[in-house]
């Protein structure tokens, strides 16, 4: 397990509390944080939604599978899915090696965009992860 | 809830950055900074090294002892030949498992028992109870024993490092061993005197050995085989690399798989004194438990199309629609794929060049009727239905039983 200080957690993302990060300027990018990532451990199989879905904030819109257990993914904001990251299919290790970047899941169209207010800024998640180590 | 117990490995482990979780009423570790999937394909490249030192190894011993034990465990002992070893079980008198392990004969009155983690006492207690107890003695080892599983093609070079004596690994097949697990009688010492034993088993379905030393001095041999398998691709590898290698070689896991229910209808009959026509050739405890359960489930291995799985112990086994048992354990065997259908494995001699399989789901089913290999069943759990096959085995040219020359 990475210690904190190893643990990659950018300030410029907006984070949920179950660890789900988004991009708060256009293209809204969702992805799962190098903490989540790093106590999953190796994601084996990602399952994303079909362009074109609508998910609202909170609900399942796909789940992730690790080598050990099964994870659901809520999204932290509402919206249309307007791309997934197909390069998964081939290779869902991205998720583990790149998190933020090659390892990003799907990309929404925001029906709010005050939703990104309500999640956490970089520096709280960070603190919030480090007390839960 | 009393704290995990630790192994003579675990400040090695917390040092290489795994994560840990508790096992048995183990810390251990899960898989370390690489990652299970990174641990399961070398075993079946190169090698991984796992900290098995949570198991239990209990000793037999007395003039009675061969006929005791004869009675007490499944295998028929008197096929066990000088310096091999057999796989087994411990049986209630239902017929219904306690643990499985494996025996070894150390002289004509004396014999090392290892089995899973924590079971030593149950499976002592057992022991004690059954007919002929009073005549043996049933002990742990003289000196703690630390264990180290290398598994995989280049086991043999990084064991034989350990030990000056080449003569040693002559003739040396698989299920075969040497030394004692009493420690201060065992006739097989590392280079630096280190008393050891050194069995050729293994829990992964690779060429490897199981090696017991003395718990003082599992660090030292554990960062010895850390140091020179660096350069060549070796791995610590944890829990999960050791779940799913398992499960790709068809092996049972205690308490899981094999359980409190009748020992049989399942893929281990080897493990049972069966003649062709299916009757026992021996007496031993549970016989007639497990003549009388005719209506046993039977336990059944199984592979998906695609590495999607569902959770075992939410899961059920569908047969046209209708509910015919449960999933058991439910892995992902990463070195592995299908090709026109067929599995292969990343190991498979005609295998597609550059052949990367995404892994598929695997594992065992017990359900309340048989089915044959090929026939197809569907696991559902509240998240999905998944295919799968029965089959007669999962991951394809597996190493364990090659011979060691032919493995350099």
């Amino acid at each position: 397990m990475k210690n904190f200080e190893e643990l990659i957690l950018p300030k410029e993302l907006r984070y949920a509390k179950d660890h789900e990060w988004v991009s708060p300027t256009a293209p809204h990018r969702i992805g799962v944080s190098d903490f989540a990532q790093d106590q999953l451990g190796d994601i084996t199989f990602a399952e994303l939604p079909a362009v074109g879905k609508t998910v609202a904030v909170g609900e399942e819109f796909g789940s992730l599978e690790s080598i050990k257990s099964e994870s659901s993914l809520f999204s932290p904001v509402s919206g249309t899915i307007v791309a997934v990251n197909g390069a998964l299919e081939d290779d869902p290790g991205l998720v583990n090696r790149e998190p933020y970047a090659g390892g990003w899941l799907v990309e929404v169209e925001l029906a709010n965009p005050a939703d990104l207010d309500n999640l956490m800024d970089g520096e709280t998640y960070q603190s919030r992860v480090k007390e839960s180590l | 809830m009393p704290a995990d117990r630790v192994t003579p490995l675990h400040d090695r482990h917390l040092g290489l950055g795994a994560t840990m979780a508790s096992f048995a009423g183990y810390d251990m570790p899960l898989w370390y900074q690489s990652g299970a999937v990174r641990e399961h394909l070398a075993v079946i490249e190169t090698a991984g090294l796992f900290d098995t030192s949570h198991m239990d190894v209990v000793i037999v011993s007395g003039d009675a002892a061969p006929t005791f034990l004869d009675y007490a465990f499944t295998r028929n002992l008197r096929s066990v030949r000088p310096g091999r070893a057999g796989y087994g079980a411990f049986l209630r008198e239902d017929g219904t498992c306690i643990d499985d392990g494996i025996v070894y004969p150390l002289d004509g009155s004396r014999y090392g028992i290892v089995l899973n983690a924590a079971m030593a006492e149950p499976v002592a207690a057992h022991l004690r109870t059954l007919p002929g107890a009073d005549a043996v003695d049933v002990t742990g080892p003289a000196i703690p024993l630390g264990k180290i599983d290398i598994q995989g093609p280049l086991a043999f070079a990084l064991v034989r490092e350990l030990f000056s004596d080449e003569s040693l690994f002559g003739a040396f097949p698989y299920f075969s061993f040497r030394g004692d697990f009493d420690l201060n009688r065992s006739d097989i010492r590392l280079d630096d005197g280190t008393p050891a034993v050194l069995s050729r088993t293994g829990y992964t379905g690779e060429l490897g050995f199981e090696l017991f030393v003395p718990a003082d001095r599992t660090g030292a041999v554990w960062d010895r085989l850390i140091e020179t398998g660096r350069d060549r691709g070796v791995l610590p590898a944890g829990l999960a690399a050791r779940d799913s290698l398992r499960t790709g070689a068809v092996l049972p896991l205690s308490h899981q798989d094999i359980g409190p229910w009748p020992f049989r209808n399942h893929p281990w009959s080897f493990a049972l004194p069966l003649a062709a026509d299916g009757s026992f050739t021996k007496d031993f405890h549970g016989r007639d438990g497990l003549a009388e359960a005719t209506d046993a489930a039977f336990t059944l291995p199984f592979a998906g199309f695609d590495q999607r799985r569902v959770e075992a112990a939410d899961s059920v086994v569908l047969h046209d629609g209708r509910e015919v048992g449960r999933a058991t354990t439910v892995a992902s065997d990463m070195a592995i794929g299908r090709v026109e259908g067929r599995i292969a494995s990343i190991a498979s001699p005609g295998r597609p060049d550059g052949f990367r399989p995404r892994g598929l789901a695997c594992g065992f089913v017990r359900c309340d009727r048989e089915f044959l290999p090929g026939e197809r069943l569907v696991l559902k759990d509240a998240r999905r239905e998944i295919p799968v096959e029965i089959v007669r085995d999962i991951r394809p040219d597996r190493t364990a039983r090659k011979a060691l020359r032919a493995a350099e």
